[in-house]
């Protein structure tokens, strides 16, 4: 069990490209981190930089606070779960997850290798396949494998690089849940690479968006969801993401291709001085106007539109709403769709509506807009204006203390008797929610990340 | 659909049948010839006459008057192509794992090199190497042979190695360091025992070649110390100089044969590929 702090880690190829860059993480005891971000942002090699597979070219890397920058991988004692699992095809099952304890040379009798597999595998229910060799087990089972190697030695830290990116979408999400579990019981410090939305949020305590090899926003799901940083992370966290509607600020109307929209004064004295913001809407803000409650309706604005199309999920629907923005805008929204690896951005709105709602395509409808919880963005920077950061920072918090007492449950302890251990690696000040932090502030430790080392700590006993 | 599938069949069977019967045709002529007396030789027909068919030219090869010829060759050339196979192998071996998995200046280099030595005319060079073996000692010694042989053996080992190499995911190697290999170990006991059907396909490819190889044989060597069979062969001289030694080369081109059947027969399993499958995602 460790903590595993990244200090202005860099990373650069012979060209003098910046693959990461200047990424400050704080990873505390029993953490589990994903990192995600559009393909080639850097995410994977950083996780191959704190595994000790890729040179780190400047910066600091402290696992439990010794530096481990020079350590070759095997002197670092973490484990990791490859994208392809990389089992070793002339061994059986036994032998690829013993492979770790037979290098250990003299650390382990015969009797307990044979206990440590036979541990992990009926972990794993892998007890029936332990003498087939890889070829002849299922993608699931494989992955599997790869996850009883890592698990077999008591390593300080479990990293994932897309272990589940090629299992089918079901087994996708048995795997989620049963590593989600795994590491609450083990409670195991883990670093989990990702491009995939629904893992990075069901997962991670904490979840850091990369973009180009830059760190944009750390911070739990909901903070992501509800209070993200920038642009990006707005329209990368998501699914369907963001919609961003052009506006112009008048008073405390936003002038939208939608209609006339009412904001709350705060923030529209936010967005003061800009000729041009951008509203950052999710779908769920949209509801059919005749469904809304009287009660709710105040807290919002309707207008009327006419869908293109609509799609019946079953428990909702979406709807498209077309618009044509101003070139410029649409410049943006372009340039946008590009850094989150997407095709050109239809310049549309996805609207969510209830799968109650009789709105059909092509037909003018009336539409209501809940106008609380919009974002107001610089078209210019990106910069979210609105963001509320010690609403964003108590989410994590409280996530924090969720993580504490998951672990604590998972472990059978309550989590009060951890708190003698506060002497803790140092994490999550409340501003560490804010994007890359300056390596000044690792010692602003507060108590969250301290709380989760004590809940960890109970494993090694 | 059945008719279909039928036909292919026929089809691939007539073709089949056809390349057989074409790359076996000189094998099996040879060992008819080796079988006929002297007499018999320029009978015109493909099988010994009935009633003639004979032994006499192993007799002769193996314990008559051509056997210290033939014996000593066949010693030479299994010597020298087993040592320089050996040697080719090993150093193969490294080369090419190094041009798989390192970047480092002067790889591409390394690759043209190799072609270009493999496809360089073996008799141009074979004159120079003469002059010069004869001045440093070499001539006629098995190490004269040896560092020719190596030329020839290790381009083609090289890059048979360096595609072999490719082939095996760079994950596993890398698994093995982050469980705890020194970079040795992984190499050891990760990669190795991937590559060995590679290793043994190059092994029997390099030993072809050294086996085969007739220009440097003849030229490099001038006694029984190191003389190879294919050159030897050359020698044999029939019981009067009116007598051609037909049956004599006949019967020790069969002989030099089976070492190399006996070898793809041996190694037959190790050669099939797709051992690998089951390491990565398939």
């Amino acid at each position: 069990m460790a903590s595993i702090t990244l200090n202005n880690l860099v990373k650069k190829y012979g060209d003098g490209f910046p693959a990461v860059n200047d990424i400050s993480i704080d990873i505390a005891d029993g953490e589990f981190i994903i990192l995600v971000g559009p393909s080639g942002c850097g995410k994977s090699t950083l996780l191959r930089m704190i595994v000790g597979l890729e040179d780190i070219t400047d910066g600091d890397l402290l696992i439990d606070g010794k530096r481990v920058n020079d350590k070759a991988p095997r002197e670092r004692n973490l484990a990791m779960v490859f994208q392809n699992y990389a089992l070793y095809p002339h061994l059986t099952v036994y032998e690829n997850i013993a492979f770790p304890l037979r290098l250990a040379k003299g650390k382990h009798s015969e009797e307990q290798v044979d206990k440590l597999v036979t541990e992990a595998a009926s972990t794993l229910e892998l007890t029936d396949h332990l003498q087939r060799k890889p070829a002849n087990l299922s993608g699931g089972q494989r992955q599997r494998v790869a996850m009883g190697r890592a698990i077999v030695r008591q390593a300080d830290a479990f990293l994932f690089d897309e272990p589940l990116s090629n299992l089918d979408a079901k087994l996708r999400g048995q795997m989620r849940s049963e590593i989600s579990q795994m590491q609450r019981r083990l409670g195991v410090t883990s670093v989990y690479v990702t491009h995939d939305q629904t893992e990075a949020m069901t997962l991670g305590d904490r979840v850091a968006v990369l973009k180009k090899g830059e760190l944009q926003q750390i911070a739990s799901p909901r903070e992501l969801y509800e209070q993200p940083i920038n642009l990006f992370v707005a329209g990368f966290i998501g699914s369907p993401s963001m919609n961003f509607l052009p506006a112009t600020v008048e008073g405390n109307t936003l002038k939208t291709v939608l209609g006339d929209l009412a904001i709350t004064p705060e923030k529209a004295a936010k967005a003061a001085g800009k000729r041009v913001v951008l509203v950052g809407v999710r779908p769920e803000f949209f509801e059919d106007a005749k469904l809304v409650e009287d009660s709710k309706r105040g807290h919002g604005s309707t207008f009327t539109a006419s869908l293109t199309h609509t799609e019946w999920l079953g428990n909702e629907q979406y709807g498209y709403i077309t618009f044509d923005p101003a070139p410029e805008v649409r410049e943006l929204l372009n340039n946008l769709a590009r850094d989150m690896d997407a095709d050109e951005l239809r310049p549309q709105i996805v609207v969510t509506l209830d799968a109650a709602s009789r709105i059909r395509g092509g037909r003018e409808a009336e539409i209501w807009l809940d106008t609380r919880k919009l974002h107001l963005f610089d078209p210019e920077t990106g910069e979210n204006l609105t963001r509320d950061a010690a609403a964003g920072a108590a989410l994590t918090e409280e996530a924090n203390e969720e993580r504490a007492e998951e672990i604590a449950n998972a472990q059978g302890h309550s989590p009060q008797d951890s708190d003698r251990s506060r002497q803790g690696s140092a994490s999550e000040s409340p501003d560490s929610a804010e994007a890359p932090r300056s390596a000044g502030s690792a010692d602003a430790g507060s108590a969250g990340g301290a709380t989760a080392a004590g809940g960890g700590k109970h494993t090694a006993g | 659909m059945t008719d279909n599938s039928t036909k292919n069949k026929v089809l691939w069977t007539v073709v089949t049948v056809l390349v057989l019967i074409y790359a076996l045709f000189p094998v099996v002529s040879i060992l008819a010839t080796s079988f006929k007396s002297p007499s018999d030789l320029t009978s015109g027909k493909f099988l010994p006459s009935s009633g003639t068919a004979t032994t006499s030219n192993y007799e002769q090869i193996l314990v008559g008057n051509a056997q210290d010829l033939f014996l000593s060759a066949l010693r030479n050339s299994i010597g020298i192509s087993l040592i320089a196979t050996f040697i080719a192998v090993v150093l193969a071996t490294l080369c090419a794992y190094a041009i798989a998995r390192l970047d480092f200046p002067g790889k591409k280099l390394i690759l043209t090199t190799a072609l270009a030595v493999s496809i360089f005319p073996v008799i141009s060079i074979v004159t120079p190497l003469f002059n010069l073996w004869r001045t440093i000692g070499l001539y006629d010694t098995w190490l004269g042979l040896i560092i020719p042989y190596l030329s020839l053996t290790l381009p083609i080992s090289i890059w048979t190695l360096a595609a072999f190499f490719r082939q095996i995911p760079w994950e596993l190697e890398q698994a093995a360091q982050v469980d705890g290999a020194t970079t040795w170990q992984a190499f050891r006991k990760a990669i190795v025992p991937l590559a060995a059907p590679g290793v043994f396909t190059t092994a029997i490819i390099a030993f072809f070649i050294a086996w085969n190889d007739f220009v440097y044989g003849i030229s490099l060597t001038s006694t029984e110390a190191a003389r190879p069979v294919p050159a030897a062969l050359a020698f044999f001289t029939g019981a009067s100089q009116f007598e051609a030694p037909t049956g004599a080369i006949s019967a020790a081109a069969i002989i030099v044969t089976i070492p190399i059947v006996l070898l793809v027969l041996l190694f037959q399993r190790q050669i099939v590929s797709g051992l690998t499958s089951g390491a990565v995602k398939g």
